[in-house]
């Protein structure tokens, strides 16, 4: 099939044996590859006894997937995948990065990765070869260190075996001391300051033993259907991206101050406020104090948001990230109410070393920020740590007790939604209305509230990524922020950020141009984006063991709360309005009234084994 | 004397790691996207600490000089541009232009195992058009008169990935990062 290597490679850590797996062409066409493909993959081998899986247990399959586009669309991503242990659910959580592209290089579609290993591991891939190795040595030691390590060893070995070229590193995914220690909301991670963050697969990882996946290929990127075509999309995409002036510029870290101030959808101490008027968190200060490379980009990519920041001077010296990008700037800054760029970026540094998602991360901080200032958590609690708002070194010191599960760190590490749950036990109180989440996974940093952001009141309720604001429930479904269109980036796979200039129809003409598929545009919507969804939908209905979903699809109480400040002071969700949208995205869906898929849609989608799981298991 | 030879100078703090020249250099020469087979490639060592490589055309050419295959060498200097060309069907893979350059900048290709070093484009370097198109300016193309480039130190350039890395490391990091 134009477009893939043509194998896949299972891994099982478990006895240490590889083999190849093939997808025939018609399974292709109907999953795509990356968050598709892990869907069908996932529901093909768990889907009958899905709510008994631990996500955190051996049987549960961590999917790393590149998709036909990967390499071709401006941008590459890794999607990475399996039952997630923060919504029970799938999530497709991408990453940019290299990794992806050398994995096609090296001749693989993706990784299928089962099993436990005995001890701790790294997968290695160099072109047709693939092996598990020891990584104890690294085992416990933080992002930045890992990825140093790991590469030098393994270049040195190849310089001094292959005299051929002289070797550039092994691009790789890893996890910090936080996904070793099985934290829910842990990321895999890369590039130091990269992370697949949604969904908590860091938690899988360090479940298998498995400390980072390695790859170099040598060769060329799949051949695609058609060669010209594809140049052409590729130089229109680009020159679609160079008028993306905002993000070039000054990155997602516009809106640090842009969303808190102009649209008020800003997380503000844990979510109390969504607005403020600190100019001193302005993307002009980052750019004057710590911006030390203007353009950082990955593969392929003419947009290159990403704007490297590093502390110079001063207590937070020698700290490292990326923009930050809005989400962990809004989520270290204004959330834990941090309004200067360098304890912000301290901040964002230090949880990428440690090795958690930093949307997940921050939430779960800012949750436990509002328990210490209503005296519900005290210093006692908190092992002496008196963790008041702005203070990052308090917040900082939280971060390695949740990274290490000490103290209330065990509790905070299971992620807002299961902490809240289990500390509301403790305290006798109801503390999930506090808990800005759905469905498990902590809410992305743009709130409904306003109404003035680019999320919709049906958004994190019914998405099926729960929180995940880079997936969410759109009217109409065929937007540009719907999780319809959002799944050809992830299935594809490739970076949204390079969509915003273009059509979904363009994405489409891309998917038919490097595989020859003929997709049309009602296809992708009522067919393949809606199969896919379908499943997701399923899995995360049924969930299991510890938390399902089937009836909950709401908003964070806290979003009905009205507006306590700013230009939209008063202004809340309305929960009529949210129902009625709830039940109007049901009807789109093909849901019946409870939001259960009707044997009817499942039917016509050929998904009569997903019917028969939900009706079983949800009647129970 | 004209300015008519070819350099394409190198800004490194400014590579982004977009890896675009890759993209427009293996799809010049080989109608494919093929990061390994491109005669520009971006070292990442370190995140932040991106570095293209490619040949630096030193004005003594070393790997020129190196080349054993008699009674023609395989290598040789272009007279148009002073990019060093490879004639595939004399190269007898022998390595001994990789050992000789100082940066180990020429490789073997991953297909037909013969010497790859960057050939300017035949004066066009596609590189440094897609890095200025993208106005990440890392790359772009400067000219210079045949014979003057020890004055501007092309040879300079020509140094292992490692030795720039780590140099970069202090100017972008503050501190010497090994790597």
């Amino acid at each position: 099939m134009k477009g893939y290597a043509g194998k896949y490679a299972e891994v099982d850590l478990s006895s240490g044996k590889i083999k190849d797996v093939k997808f025939d062409d018609k399974t292709l066409r109907t999953y795509i590859g990356g968050r598709g493909l892990s869907v069908k993959i996932l529901w093909d081998r768990l889907g009958d006894k899905w709510d008994e899986v631990d996500p955190l247990g051996p049987e549960n399959v961590l999917l790393i997937l590149t998709g036909p586009l990967t390499g071709y669309y401006p941008g590459g991503r890794i999607c990475i995948s399996g039952k997630s242990p923060q919504s029970n659910g799938i999530v497709g959580s991408t990453m940019a990065g290299e990794f992806a592209i050398d994995l096609r290089c090296a001749g693989w579609d993706g990784l299928i990765v089962t099993g436990v290993a005995e001890k701790p591991s790294y997968i290695l891939v160099k072109d047709s070869t693939i092996e598990v190795r020891d990584a104890s040595y690294v085992w416990g030691k933080d992002g930045k260190k890992t990825s140093l390590t790991l590469s030098r060893d393994v270049r040195d070995e190849w310089n001094k075996k292959y005299t051929e070229r002289e070797w550039r590193e092994p691009s790789m995914v890893y996890i910090g001391p936080a996904g070793e220690n099985r934290c829910r909301i842990a990321g895999v991670q890369g590039k130091w300051a990269h992370g697949a963050g949604y969904g908590g697969y860091g938690s899988v990882m360090g479940s298998k033993k498995l400390k980072a996946v390695l790859a170099r290929g040598t060769g060329p990127l799949p051949a695609v259907d058609d060669m010209d075509r594809t140049i052409k999309l590729i130089e229109e995409c680009r020159k679609a991206c160079y008028t993306n002036d905002s993000f070039r510029r000054w990155g997602t870290g516009n809106l640090g101050y842009a969303v808190g101030n102009d649209s008020s959808s800003e997380p503000v101490r844990n979510w109390q406020e969504e607005w403020h008027d600190e100019k001193s968190i302005g993307v002009e200060q980052y750019e004057s104090r710590v911006w030390v490379k203007r353009f950082w980009a990955d593969f392929g990519c003419p947009t290159a948001c990403e704007k490297l920041s590093v502390v110079r001077v001063g207590e937070f010296k020698g700290a490292v990230t990326d923009n930050p990008d809005y989400e962990t700037q809004a989520y270290f800054g204004p959330n834990l109410g941090v309004f200067t760029p360098e304890a912000n970026v301290y901040l964002n540094s230090m949880i990428e070393d440690l090795g958690f998602c930093g949307i997940q991360g921050g939430n779960v901080m800012g949750f436990a920020g509002e328990l210490y200032q209503r005296g519900i958590l005290t210093k006692e609690d908190l092992d002496g740590i008196e963790l008041k708002w702005g203070d990052a070194k308090a917040f900082a010191k939280l971060a390695e007790m949740i990274a290490f599960r000490k103290g209330i760190g065990n509790t905070l590490a299971e992620g807002t939604y299961r902490a809240a749950q289990k500390l509301g036990k403790t305290k006798g109180k109801d503390l999930l209305k506090y808990a800005i989440q759905s469905k498990g996974v902590s809410c992305g940093a743009h709130g409904i509230r306003s109404g003035l952001d680019f999320v919709q009141p049906v958004s994190y309720a019914c998405s099926v990524q729960g929180g995940d604001h880079t997936s969410v429930a759109y009217i109409p479904i065929t937007h540009g922020s719907s999780e319809h269109t959002t799944l050809i980036s992830d299935s594809g796979v490739f970076c949204m950020f390079n969509q915003f200039k273009v059509t979904p129809q363009f994405q489409i003409d891309f998917i038919n141009a490097v595989t020859g598929f003929g997709i049309s545009f009602d296809e992708w919507y009522n067919d393949i984006a809606k199969r896919i969804l379908q499943i997701q939908r399923a899995a995360v209905l049924v969930g299991g063991p510890d938390a399902s979903w089937a009836g909950v699809d709401e908003n964070p109480s806290r979003f009905y709360e009205p507006l306590p400040s700013g230009p939209y002071k008063g202004k809340s969700t309305n929960r009529d309005e949210v129902e009625k949208m709830i039940n109007e995205y049901y009807q789109i869906m093909g849901w019946d009234s409870k939001g259960i898929p009707t044997s009817e849609t499942l039917k016509q989608l050929g998904l009569d084994n997903v019917d028969k799981i939900l009706k079983e298991k949800l009647k129970a | 004397m004209s300015s008519d030879w070819v350099w394409v100078m190198r800004d490194y703090p400014k590579c982004t790691g977009c890896r675009m020249c890759e993209i427009a250099c293996s799809l010049y020469h080989e109608k494919k996207i093929w990061p390994e087979a491109s005669m520009v490639r971006v070292f990442m060592l370190a995140p932040g600490l991106e570095v293209p490589h490619l040949c630096a055309q030193c004005h003594d050419y070393p790997c020129v000089a190196s080349c054993p295959t008699k009674p023609k060498k395989a290598l040789s200097v272009d007279e148009k541009t002073g990019a060093v060309l490879v004639d595939r069907k004399i190269c007898i893979s022998c390595k001994n232009c990789i050992r000789a350059c100082p940066g180990h900048v020429p490789f073997l290709h991953p297909a037909d195992n013969k010497a790859t070093i960057c050939d300017l484009c035949n004066g066009e370097p596609q590189c440094s058009k897609i890095c200025q198109e993208a106005q990440y300016n890392c790359l772009s193309t400067k000219y210079y008169t045949k014979g003057e480039g020890e004055h501007i130190n092309h040879r300079l350039y020509s140094k292992l990935p490692k030795l720039i890395t780590e140099g970069l490391s202090e100017l972008i990091y503050g501190e010497k990062l090994e790597v």
